[in-house]
C-alpha cells in the first residue's frame, strides 16, 4: 500500500464532512453558484473538490463508477482505503466521477423510476474550467436566471426532459464545485 | 462533547442521510425514503426534523428551533439543548440571526434570506394518506399524477361548508409536478413556501421519508377556479404589538377566562413591541 493511499483524506471528518456536504447542498440547492470546497487532496487526476464529494457522501452502501483516467490504482486504492465504497460500472453505479467525455454516454446510468425517481446516479463531473458564465440557467433554485460553464447544453436539455427522472450532476473544478440538478433548464 | 458523535449521529447515518437531501433538492417535493434512526426522544418531538439537522448543521452555525412559533416550549428547548451539547452550536431565538431554523407548526413571519435553512418536522409527509392508506397505492398515484381525489376531497368541504374548511396541512403542488404535504402549518403560512430565498427540508422521522424545497421554487395550494385558495388568520390585531399581518394564537390571560389574540411568532412580536408598537392589551 503507497503512503498516497493513506493521506489526502478528512483529518476531521466529521467536521469536514459536514462542511464538504453543507457546500454541495448549497450547489444542488442553488444550481449556478459555485462553492469553494476543501479538505481533501485525493491522488491525481482527481481534483481536491471531487475528492471532497466522494469522502462526504460515499461509502460502502454507494457503489461508485470511476471512469476514464479516474479508473486508475492510485484513485481506486485512495477510495477504497478512505470511504469503503466498491466501484463499478457505469450501469450500476449511484456515483460516477470522470471528465464529461469519459463518463459518456449518459443513457448507461440509471435514471430512477416513476416511483422512486430518486434511484438515479449522480455525475461527479471534472472540468477543465468551472465559470458562472456561458449557458443560462433557470428552474427551481435559481432566482430569475443564473449562468454556468457547461459541458453540453442538448445533452443536459435531454436530461432535464426526463423530469421527474434523471440524471444529476455536481461539476467539480479544482476546489470548487457547482451543481444541476435534473430540474434545471439549460440554454 | 466528545462523549457524542458529531450531531449525535454516527457518520454513515449522517451520509445516507444527506445523500437523501440532495436527492430531495434535485426533485423537489417528492417524499425520498430514508433509515430513520432511533433518537434519544420520542417521535412526536420531530425525530425527522432533528435527523435533518443532525445532517447539516456544522459548528460555525447558529440554531434556531420554534414549536407552534415559540422559541420556549420543552420541545424547542430541548432540541436546541441537544445541539448545542452535541453539536456545539451557538442558538438563538432570533430569526434574522439564525443560519438553521427547526420549525413545528410555523414559518417565522419575516421573510427568509439566503443562507438560511428552515427545517420541518413532519408527521406525516403523504398529502394523499388519509385517501389511500397503502404506500405503494399513494406511490403509484404520484407518479401517475392522479391527483383526482384530493381536489374532490377538498371540493366536498366546500360543498359542506361553503369553503375548503382545510385550515392545517393544506396541500400544495410543487412545480407542478408532485402534491405536497407542507407539515401542519397553518395555511396563512402556505403562500411563504413559495419563491422563498431559503432552502427548505421536511424531515419525518416515523414515516421516514425527506423532502426539499430549493429556493425560489414553484409553490401553488391547491384550489378552484371558483373557489380560490385564501391564507386566513383570525381577524384581529396582536394584542401586545398590534400587528395586523401576523398569525395569531388566541390565549387565555386570567382566571375570568378572558382572552386575547397574540402573534404565534414570538420573536417577531418581541421586536415589534421593542420597536415601540403596542396592541390594545399590551401593559
Ligand atoms: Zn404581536
Amino acid at each position: 500500500m503507497q503512503t498516497q493511499t493513506l493521506s489526502g483524506g478528512f483529518e476531521d471528518p466529521a467536521i469536514q464532512s459536514a462542511h464538504a456536504f453543507r457546500g454541495i447542498m448549497e450547489a444542488m440547492a442553488r444550481p449556478g453558484t459555485l462553492q469553494t470546497i476543501s479538505g481533501a487532496t485525493p491522488p491525481a487526476p482527481l481534483s481536491p473538490a471531487a475528492g471532497c464529494v466522494l469522502l462526504a457522501l460515499c461509502d460502502t452502501d454507494t457503489p461508485v463508477h470511476l471512469a476514464g483516467e479516474t479508473d486508475c490504482e492510485a484513485v481506486r486504492a485512495w477510495l477504497a482505503f478512505h470511504t469503503g465504497a466498491p466501484t463499478t460500472g457505469s450501469t450500476h453505479c449511484m456515483f460516477a466521477v470522470g471528465t464529461w467525455d469519459t463518463l459518456a454516454p449518459l443513457s448507461a446510468y440509471q435514471i430512477g423510476t416513476s416511483e422512486y425517481p430518486d434511484r438515479s446516479a449522480t455525475l461527479i463531473v471534472e472540468c477543465p474550467a468551472l465559470e458562472t458564465s456561458g449557458a443560462t440557467l433557470t428552474g427551481p433554485g435559481i432566482k430569475d436566471h443564473a449562468s454556468l460553464s457547461v459541458p453540453d447544453v442538448q445533452a443536459l436539455q435531454s436530461n432535464r426532459a426526463l423530469f421527474p427522472l434523471g440524471l444529476d450532476f455536481i461539476l467539480t473544478c479544482e476546489n470548487q464545485l457547482a451543481a444541476l440538478p435534473r430540474t434545471t433548464e439549460v440554454s | 462533547m466528545n462523549a457524542y458523535n458529531f450531531a449525535y449521529l454516527d457518520e454513515q447515518t449522517k451520509r445516507m442521510i444527506r445523500r437523501a437531501i440532495l436527492k430531495g433538492l434535485a426533485i423537489p417535493g417528492y417524499q425520498v425514503p430514508f433509515a430513520s434512526r432511533e433518537m434519544p426522544m420520542p417521535y412526536g418531538w420531530g425525530t425527522g426534523g432533528v435527523q435533518v439537522s443532525a445532517a447539516i448543521l456544522t459548528p460555525e452555525d447558529s440554531f434556531k428551533v420554534i414549536d407552534q412559533g415559540a422559541d420556549d416550549t420543552t420541545n424547542a428547548v430541548s432540541i436546541r439543548t441537544f445541539f448545542e451539547r452535541t453539536a456545539g452550536v451557538e442558538t438563538t431565538t432570533k430569526t434574522s440571526e439564525a443560519s438553521v431554523i427547526q420549525t413545528r407548526h410555523r414559518i417565522p413571519e419575516d421573510p427568509l434570506i439566503e443562507g438560511q435553512i428552515l427545517v420541518y418536522q413532519v408527521p406525516i409527509p403523504e398529502p394523499l394518506r388519509f385517501l389511500e392508506p397503502r404506500e405503494s397505492e399513494t406511490r403509484k398515484m404520484h407518479s401517475l399524477e392522479e391527483y383526482g381525489l384530493m381536489h374532490v376531497k377538498l371540493y366536498e368541504d366546500i360543498s359542506r361548508h361553503g369553503h375548503i374548511a382545510t385550515a392545517y396541512a393544506y396541500p400544495v403542488k410543487v412545480e407542478g409536478q408532485y402534491v405536497m404535504d407542507p407539515s401542519p402549518i397553518p395555511k396563512f403560512d402556505n403562500p411563504k413556501l413559495g419563491d422563498m430565498a431559503a432552502i427548505q427540508l421536511f424531515g419525518a422521522g416515523r414515516e421516514q421519508r425527506i423532502y426539499a424545497l430549493p429556493p425560489y421554487t414553484n409553490v401553488v395550494s391547491l384550489d378552484f377556479e371558483d373557489h380560490p385558495f385564501e391564507a386566513s388568520k383570525a381577524d384581529h390585531p396582536c394584542g401586545l404589538c398590534g400587528a395586523i399581518d401576523s398569525y395569531l394564537d388566541e390565549v387565555i390571560i386570567d382566571d375570568a377566562g378572558g382572552r386575547m389574540f397574540v402573534c404565534s411568532d414570538t420573536d417577531y412580536c418581541e421586536n415589534r413591541q421593542a420597536a415601540g408598537h403596542k396592541g390594545k392589551d399590551a401593559a
